[in-house]
Parts: structure tokens; C-alpha cells; sequence
């Protein structure tokens, strides 16, 4: 009888871990239903006493699939997995309180001095520091005596080519409760609320359980949480939409000032983080926040939890050191395309990240290093593209989403969207005309300049990097 | 089919919690599969407010139909990832082979078909589900079948 590990994982089980963990049990194996590792090609991954398989179809041919020694799997190994630590080696039920409860003794001024010390910045996109919004959120309580306040979990990971949110709620649920009890005693929050999109199921299953299981541990005594699904809305990710949606209604930006630190949930100061970004706290609390800061490159500190997308061969989440290339993690990581096919364009940041081109390669990912190109890490997602990408027919997809998604709330995005369609649209049917051009071009800066939130804000980057290099590849051809 | 006495005693159930009235409307869907004018009386009754509120939730949210699906729904993802593994193709290969547009439900009724932005399996793409099973890798003729 042997010891063995199946990852219980959306992607996973699309691919048969289920089947495999009850023929396992069958034929009377210990099977321990663990989260995924990330490693996208080899799922479904098995670990049998201490080695690695995958991908794994059939067990009776396991050593056509042998990868070795789980501990010394490369992809893992090389890895530098803070926040995933723990995720695909424990069955994430298998929880133990005392490091928490540890924290929860720590000084809130002194937690919120390790996170500054860090250098966190918030994972969902916009990079801003962290302790300045818990430090607010602190704050409020001292100045205006507010009856409640709320730590929001920002799990509406819609940005295609984004999956970490999934796997570490899949894989290592305490993971987030940790992050968010740590935050609301720093911050002087007692009520916690995860909004997570409705397209997890699994993952709204497993932290349901270990909402169960931190009831049943005692711990949801001192920290309530509430989990919140989502209704199909990409916008519900913009914070301030969030929080409408968290009120029950129809998800519409909210103008900032106030910020929410301030003036969120209900009105009452809340601390709204995405997912990796609490779970990132933990780590920082271990190792203290200055060695923390010590990883990563300039003011991007520490890791992120790359996820490589689209078409690629080795495609997965790859927690690295900010600092890491595009070309690292496009061909060595990720090991080119998965057509085979030259490398065509990498869209950095989800649907409202640059298109970036083979000449962009050898640019590190850090915050800043991304923003001279015009171009953002958003939540880490990389989604490649090979050689046959009609970057006109993408800079027309980014305009028909915004199209799709703009919460309606102000003119530059509901209209702008759709006008920016209907302009590329007419550039992609007949000739590149001047007037068009300066049409397109005039659009973006206003949806840039006047848009109420990122989504308008932003669409003009994946329209200008895609169409910015296809005007040009046209004129080298003429 | 639920009595509306079932979907009230549903959309009470919900009162009290974080977002009630979103997560009432979606238990509808959950249970009945869509939307129907009754259920709006229904939880703008509960929650006391206007007919047009409840409509102005249930039109802003796109998990929240309003017409019955195909007994057979499928869904393929739109998104950057799939599209860049051939998810265009795929899609119009299906709205080819059912005869119906992205977003059509068939007449009848054995087939809806429609777009989802993102699945979450990016790396495994084009990503599609058929009912509550989710397909990676995803073909024509594994979504026909």
C-alpha cells in the first residue's frame, strides 16, 4: 500500500484526478487529496510515496510518466514558492492554528511596520503599497470611532490567463484565512468577506470547508468571514464595483475620493486586497519583512506568482522573485509554444494588459520596469501568442470587451468602447485611412484621460500596443 | 420545477446576508435555471425594493438569464488565453454544426449555446463546459457528443 498524493483541482479533475483518486482507494492505496502544484502539462499529477507522475493516464503505466523525486522536481525546486508553499503537499483540511495564533498575539503597529518593511504591494494589478491602506484602515478607528470595519478579499479573478487566485483557494484555503485574520487584527477588522467569481465552483467548495473547519477550530470566534459568489461580472473586480455587488446591487464604480480604506463597505473603512496579496502576509510575518524586501528587484519586491497561459507547452503558476524576464519565463520556463510555432506576442496582465513583442523580451518584470514599456504585470497572467496572432482582430477584442463589461457608469467606457469597436472594425474591413488612425487615437486618450476606473482607463493599452505594432510590421511590408 | 412558495421561502433564506439580493437572484438561477418575471416580484418584495431595481441587477449580471437554456448547455471561453488556441475557430465550427448563433439557445430547447470569459484553466485552453462538466482541451466533437 502506498502513500498517495491526487491533487483535488479544477484543471486536475477535468483531466481525470478524480477517477484516478477512486481507483487508488480501490486497489487500497492511502490517497490524500491535495491542491494542484500549478504544473499545468504534467496534470494530472500523482506523488506515490515521495515520487513524482505525470501526466498520468493509466496506472498500470506509470513509469512512461516518472518524473523523479517529488523534492527535486526542477519546476518546483527552482521555484522560490512563498505563498504556495504549502499547496499540493498537504491536504489543505489538514490545518494546524498555533503559527496563526501566534501572530494574532503580535502588536497591530508591529505587523503593519513588517509589511511596510516588506515592500508588499497589492497583487490584483495596480500595485499599491499595502501598508498604506492598512495603515489607513488602522487609522479610521482612532479618528472616527467606526462601529465595523471590513477586510474584502478581492477573488474575482477574471483576467484571462489568471489562475493563482484558483489554485491557492483550490489548494492551501488557510492560506487566505491566515492572510485575512492577520490583516483584520493589524487593521482592527473583525468581519471578513471573500467575493469569489461563480466560474470556481470547486474553489468556493473547498474554502466553504475551511470556513467549517476554522468555525470548528475556534477560530472564526474572534474573525467572521462570509464567502460571497459572484454573478458573472468581469467590472465586480474593480474595487469600488465590488463593494456595490457586495451591497446586492448592480455592480457600477463608485467615484474615488473616497477611497475605500476609507469610505467602503457600507461606508465603513475597508481594507480591499486581491487573494495573493493576503496570502503573501504570511510569508513576510516568517521571514521577517526586511529579508522579504531583500528578494525581487527595486521596489517590486518579492515574489509573484506568474501564471503562463495561452499557447504555451509548459504552461502553469511559477511563484519566482520579481525580476525574472519575459524571455525566462516565455522560453525557459514556459518552453515557447505549444503549436510549435515562432513566438508571435505575450498580453501581459490580463485583458487589459499591453501586447509585447519578441524585441520586449529581455524586459524584467518588476512594476516599474513594466510601466516604461506602457505596459503593467496586472496579476501576473502571461497568455502567448504564436506567430499567427491577427493583432488587429485582438486590438478589436479589446474594445468589444470593454464593450461587453463596462458597468455603463460613465460615457468614455460604455461609449467609448463601442465606437473604438465599430472604428477598428471599419480599419480591419478596407484601408489603414488617416482619419481613422487619428479617430482610434483621439478615442483612447479620452477613455485614458476621463474614464471613471481601469476598465475604460485602460482598454487604450492592449489597443495601442497591438495596433501600434501591426501599422508598423504593415509599413516595413510596404 | 420550484412553486414560487419554494422561491420565496429561497430568496428569505437570504436576508441578513452580504449582498442579499445578488445572491437570492443567483439561487434562483441555481434552481430554475433562469429568471422569470415572478421571481422578480418576488425578491423585490422581500428585499423592499422597486420592481425596477431588481431588473436593474438581474440585466447588469450575466449569469442571470432570463429565458430558459438548452437542456444541453454549453460554454466556450472567449478569452485571450483560449483564443489564442484556437477558441474563434472552435466557436464557429459549433455555431456551424448546431446551426445557432453564440448566445442562441436552439428551438427545441435541447441546446444552448454560449461565450464565458474565463475558466481559469488558461494554460490548457480552448476551455469549454458542457452543463456543470468542464472540458479542456476542448473539440468539436467532444462538445457534439
Amino acid at each position: 500500500m502506498s502513500r498517495v498524493l491526487v491533487p483535488n483541482e479544477a484543471l486536475a479533475n477535468a483531466l481525470g484526478a478524480n477517477e484516478l483518486a477512486r481507483e487508488l482507494q480501490v486497489r487500497g492505496h492511502e490517497v490524500i487529496r491535495t491542491g494542484g502544484f500549478g504544473l499545468a502539462w504534467l496534470e494530472p499529477m500523482l506523488v506515490i510515496d515521495g515520487e513524482a507522475y505525470g501526466p498520468v493516464q493509466d496506472l498500470d503505466a506509470l513509469d512512461a510518466v516518472a518524473l523523479g523525486p517529488l523534492a527535486k522536481l526542477p519546476e518546483l525546486v527552482r521555484q522560490q514558492r512563498i505563498v504556495f508553499d504549502r499547496c499540493g503537499h498537504v491536504d489543505p483540511m489538514d490545518y494546524d492554528p498555533s503559527w496563526l495564533l501566534e501572530q494574532l498575539e503580535r502588536e497591530p503597529r508591529e505587523i503593519i511596520e513588517e509589511i511596510k518593511a516588506s515592500g508588499l504591494r497589492g497583487r490584483g494589478g495596480a500595485g499599491f503599497p499595502a501598508h498604506i491602506k492598512w495603515q489607513t484602515v488602522f487609522d479610521a478607528v482612532c479618528e472616527t470611532g467606526a462601529p465595523q470595519k471590513y477586510i474584502v478579499v478581492n477573488a474575482d479573478e477574471g483576467d484571462s490567463g489568471t489562475f493563482a487566485d484558483r489554485l491557492i483557494m483550490e489548494g492551501d484555503p488557510f492560506r487566505l484565512i491566515e492572510g485575512m485574520m492577520i490583516s483584520g487584527h493589524a487593521t482592527g477588522a473583525d468581519k471578513g468577506i471573500v467575493y469569489l467569481r461563480s466560474e470556481y465552483p470547486l474553489a468556493a467548495e473547498i474554502f466553504a470547508n475551511a470556513m467549517e473547519k476554522a468555525k470548528a477550530l475556534g477560530l472564526l470566534e474572534r474573525f467572521d468571514i462570509e464567502l460571497f459568489i459572484g454573478a458573472g461580472a468581469y467590472i465586480c473586480g474593480e474595487e469600488t464595483s465590488m463593494l456595490e455587488s457586495l451591497e446586492g446591487k448592480r455592480g457600477e464604480v463608485r467615484f474615488k475620493p473616497p477611497v475605500p480604506a476609507v469610505a467602503g463597505l457600507f461606508g465603513q473603512p475597508t481594507l480591499v486586497h486581491n487573494v495573493i496579496t493576503l496570502c503573501s502576509v504570511p510569508g513576510i510575518l516568517d521571514m521577517g519583512g526586511k529579508a522579504y524586501a531583500e528578494i525581487g528587484t527595486g521596489a517590486s519586491t518579492g515574489t509573484s506568482t506568474f501564471q503562463l497561459a495561452g499557447n504555451i507547452k509548459r504552461g502553469g503558476l511559477y511563484e519566482l522573485p520579481f525580476g525574472i524576464s519575459l524571455r525566462e519565463l516565455v522560453e525557459d520556463w514556459g518552453g515557447g509554444t505549444r503549436t510549435g510555432r515562432p513566438f508571435g506576442a505575450v498580453q501581459v496582465g490580463g485583458p487589459l494588459g499591453a501586447y509585447l513583442f519578441e524585441r520586449h523580451l529581455d524586459t524584467p518584470l518588476g512594476y516599474e520596469d513594466m510601466a516604461a514599456l506602457d505596459a503593467g504585470i496586472g496579476h501576473g497572467g502571461l497568455v502567448v501568442f504564436d506567430d499567427t496572432i491577427d493583432l488587429v482582430q485582438q486590438a478589436h477584442y479589446a474594445f468589444a470587451f470593454c464593450a461587453h463589461e463596462s458597468c455603463g457608469k460613465c460615457t468614455p467606457c460604455r461609449i467609448g468602447s463601442v465606437r473604438g469597436k465599430e472604428a477598428v472594425a471599419a480599419l480591419a474591413s478596407g484601408e489603414y485611412t488617416e482619419d481613422r488612425l487619428e479617430v482610434i487615437d483621439e478615442l483612447c486618450d479620452l477613455m485614458e484621460q476621463t474614464s471613471l476606473c481601469q476598465m475604460g482607463g485602460m482598454t487604450p493599452i492592449p489597443v495601442r500596443s497591438a495596433l501600434g505594432e501591426a501599422l508598423s510590421r504593415k509599413g516595413e511590408v510596404n | 420545477m420550484p412553486s414560487s412558495e419554494a422561491i420565496r421561502d429561497l430568496v428569505a433564506a437570504c436576508v441578513g446576508q452580504v449582498g442579499a439580493p445578488v445572491t437570492a437572484l443567483r439561487k434562483i438561477v441555481d434552481t430554475h435555471g433562469h429568471i422569470e418575471d415572478e421571481h422578480v416580484r418576488i425578491v423585490a418584495d422581500v428585499f423592499n425594493l422597486s420592481l425596477a431595481d431588481v431588473r436593474g441587477i438581474v440585466s447588469f449580471y450575466a449569469d442571470f438569464r432570463t429565458s430558459p437554456r438548452g437542456r444541453k448547455h454549453i460554454r466556450i471561453c472567449q478569452a485571450e488565453a483560449c483564443q489564442s488556441v484556437g477558441s474563434r475557430a472552435l466557436t464557429k465550427e459549433m455555431t456551424e454544426a448546431l446551426g445557432i448563433a453564440l448566445g442562441d439557445t436552439s428551438e427545441d430547447h435541447a441546446v444552448s449555446l454560449d461565450g464565458v470569459y474565463c475558466l481559469g484553466l488558461c494554460a490548457s485552453g480552448p476551455c469549454a463546459m458542457v452543463n456543470e462538466r468542464i472540458l479542456v482541451h476542448a473539440t468539436r466533437e467532444e462538445l457534439l457528443r
